[in-house]
């Protein structure tokens, strides 16, 4: 019987949204406060959803303690108390919430056993937040 | 398509046990969770309902029939309970009472409610063992 399992987990970081391809100007029209050039920071909240069928043997979906190690080696640790716009998976990319929450799931992807990952939820702020699910 | 949530929390003891295993290995899958005294959480359960609609009221659902179903298909059995010891579907080693199994036990309480009222169909049973963990059920074989 396939279930899914969530964990919530948080990280800290700062970012600044600027775009090469626009102006000075553009950019403070299109980004506002965020594009303000000494950056700012949040607590991002995390939310990785797995599925898979429920093993009998222990009632569960997934080994929480390998979900665990995963999100940390490869999104905490990366992520967690950095400069987002330093990081080489934004070099060419915009750190957007959008954009985290994709390199999320895509590093999640590639550390989870095959067809595991189900959904990844990055929040912003309390009022904000941002999906990423295979399509 | 609507969906449509409610939500109402529940407290509970359990413990994680095989019976097809020693005690050390059980203690060494599943930790403090095995320890036979049992332990407890205040879960919280989210019910979504999908359908259209109706188009005299308005509701995809009466959100006081979806309540009170939860409190008498659920909450009756599960709240203030030990799971493995006074609920039937996981009394005598019959079911883990892991996150995952009480979402699933939860649907199959809530399913035949639902279904018999008409209407909505149950889409998703959600169950948060704490803030941080949670499992979930959309009646997938």
């Amino acid at each position: 019987m396939k279930a899914y399992f969530g964990r919530r987990y948080m990280l800290s970081a700062s970012h600044r949204l600027h775009s090469e391809a626009l102006s000075a100007e553009e950019n403070r029209a299109a980004y506002g406060k965020c594009n303000n050039p000494h950056g700012h920071g949040h607590n991002y909240g995390l939310e990785v959803l797995v599925g898979g069928p429920v093993d009998p043997q222990i009632g569960m979906v997934v080994d929480l303690a390998a979900l665990d190690e995963a999100v940390r080696a490869r999104v905490i640790d990366r992520f967690d108390h950095m400069n987002l716009n330093l990081e080489p998976y934004f070099k060419n990319r915009i750190p957007t919430t959008e954009n985290l929450c994709r390199a999320v799931y895509d590093l999640l992807k590639g550390a989870l056993p095959a067809g595991q990952l189900e959904s990844v939820r990055v929040e912003e702020t309390e009022n904000n937040f941002f999906e990423c699910k295979a399509e | 398509m609507i969906f449509l949530t409610r939500r109402a929390t529940f407290s509970a003891s359990h413990y994680y046990w095989n019976p097809a295993w020693t005690a050390e290995k059980n203690e060494q899958v599943f930790g403090r969770c095995a320890r036979r005294t049992g332990h407890g959480h205040n879960y919280t359960l989210e019910v979504t309902v999908a359908g259209e609609p109706d188009p005299v009221t308005g509701f995809v659902v009466d959100l006081k029939w979806l309540k009170d179903a939860i409190e008498r298909e659920v909450l009756a059995a599960y709240d203030h309970r030990h799971l493995n010891l006074e609920v039937p579907e996981f009394a005598e080693s019959k079911m883990i009472p892991t996150t995952e199994n009480i979402a699933i036990a939860a649907w199959k309480r809530l399913e035949p409610a639902v279904t018999a009222a008409g209407g909505a169909k149950l889409s998703r049973v959600r169950v948060y063992e704490t803030p941080e963990i949670f499992a979930e059920y959309r009646g997938e074989a």
